[in-house]
């Protein structure tokens, strides 16, 4: 674990007409997986969208890393049909890495994307969003739409691509949760 | 019919079609990925009801067309309107100027029709100098453009997360987009340009197996179809505009309910 971190929040109250999570500190280093837990509507989403700067911050400050790079795969990736992108296409879009994926996701590389399953598609932005060359990767419910094995190979695809960046990861699965995190901080 | 074709007469406004039916295309594709292919109609409109408001104030019709179409697209971005309400707006806005500017001007019914069916067969230097300038910019910004915007409609949250100055794109594709539906419009009509921009785009995303081949398939169609419907309009002595719609949706039938 890095020094210095990537990401620290301090006293945070954040949420969109008013509040709804929070205060809420915590520091981000590099080499970390984060994991937010908390029952349904604790805001963790919105802490996640706070730090993206897509909600509003009441109280508290959120401060980054000088250049401090982001990548956010939210609840519901974007998902267009027709859409004439491989999932090759869809890695390059992103700047992630294509020839690292993993075994079993590489067949959706020639894929077109609309023509993937939910799972293969969520694991694919997952990939895409923790090899795009992001410092800081926000995951929120990944495990939404993955089957045992595919929960299995997000769990190996988290270990096998911390070593450069942190991961900050909501999920109400407390289980996946200690599986893969260094640390768990319950919101709410 | 070959003797038509190759008469002299006609090689600008082919040139000028030609380059028309290989970009407008290639705008057409990244609408239908914003899922704001009704721009191009309502772009269209606008630009319609430019061009005649143009004429009537003593602008060249691409001046008048492509200055309202342009207010058009900054207004939309600046507004950070996404989507196709906006056009929905514009299209009404536009059919309501083009005919009551029809009614009340010396210009009258005739040319407002004429904007509607389009007259390539009577463009001349100015309409293939806006061709060649539109064709010439997209040239030089899609390479730019294009990676951006796949990126922002994929992962919408990266921009404002890495606080990007997303503007620049957005707004550009824009009143690219404006632009080309407005030098389109005045040459090629309404339909013309609208089905320019949507049919190929619409093939292609239903028959590509990725997005280089979807760009591809969209040029060649587009292009594919502007050459049948020009050889085809002389030949029969039918107004170009809707001979080029008939070709495309002629593709698109072929495209939908291919084996």
């Amino acid at each position: 674990m890095s020094a210095r971190p990537l990401l620290t929040l301090t006293g945070l109250r954040a949420g969109w007409d008013r509040p709804v999570v929070g205060p809420v500190s915590l520091e981000v280093h590099r080499g970390e997986v984060i994991g937010l837990w908390g029952p349904n509507g604790s805001g963790k989403s919105t802490l996640l969208a706070a730090i993206a700067n897509g909600a509003r911050v009441f109280a508290g400050t959120v401060r980054r890393a000088p250049q401090l790079r982001l990548a956010v795969q939210t609840q519901q990736p974007v998902r267009i049909a027709p859409l004439p992108l491989t999932g090759r296409d869809l890695l390059r879009t992103a700047g992630a890495d294509v020839r690292g994926v993993p075994g079993s996701l590489a067949a959706a590389l020639r894929r077109r994307v609309d023509r993937l399953s939910g799972g293969q598609y969520q694991l694919l932005c997952v990939w895409a969003a923790l090899t795009s060359g992001a410092d800081l990767v926000l995951l929120d419910e990944p495990t939404n739409n993955l089957d045992p094995d595919h929960e299995s190979l997000l769990a190996e695809m988290l270990s096998g691509q911390i070593a450069d960046r942190a991961v900050l990861l909501v999920s109400h699965e407390q289980a996946f949760l200690e599986r893969v995190c260094s640390r768990v901080i319950e919101v709410g | 019919m070959s003797e038509a074709i190759l008469d002299p007469l006609f090689h600008l406004p082919f040139a000028t079609g030609l380059l028309l039916a290989l970009v407008l295309p290639l705008l057409g594709t990244l609408l239908m990925l914003r899922e704001e292919w009704l721009a191009a109609l309502g772009l269209a409109h606008l630009a319609a009801a430019g061009a005649l408001l143009g004429l009537a104030v003593g602008m060249t019709a691409p001046i008048g067309g492509l200055l309202a179409a342009l207010g058009g697209g900054t207004a939309k971005a600046l507004l950070g309107v996404r989507g196709n309400a906006a056009y929905a707006f514009m299209i009404l806005a536009g059919w309501s100027a083009l005919l009551l500017i029809a009614a009340n001007t010396a210009i009258g019914d005739a040319l407002g029709h004429a904007l509607v069916e389009g007259q390539l067969y009577f463009a001349g230097p100015v309409d293939l100098g806006a061709a060649i300038l539109l064709t010439f910019i997209a040239t030089l910004t899609l390479p730019w453009l294009l990676p951006k915007l796949v990126r922002a409609r994929l992962f919408p949250q990266d921009e404002t997360a890495n606080r990007l100055p997303a503007r620049r794109w957005h707004l550009g594709f824009d009143l690219l987009a404006a632009a080309g539906i407005a030098v389109a419009t005045a040459t090629l009509g309404l339909m013309g340009a609208f089905a320019l921009v949507f049919v190929p785009a619409w093939c292609a995303f239903r028959i590509a197996p990725g997005w280089r081949w979807a760009l591809l398939i969209a040029v060649i169609l587009g292009s594919g179809a502007y050459l049948v419907a020009f050889a085809a309009a002389l030949a029969l002595d039918q107004p170009f505009g809707p001979i080029l719609v008939a070709a495309l949706l002629t593709f698109a039938g072929v495209a939908r309910w291919r084996p």
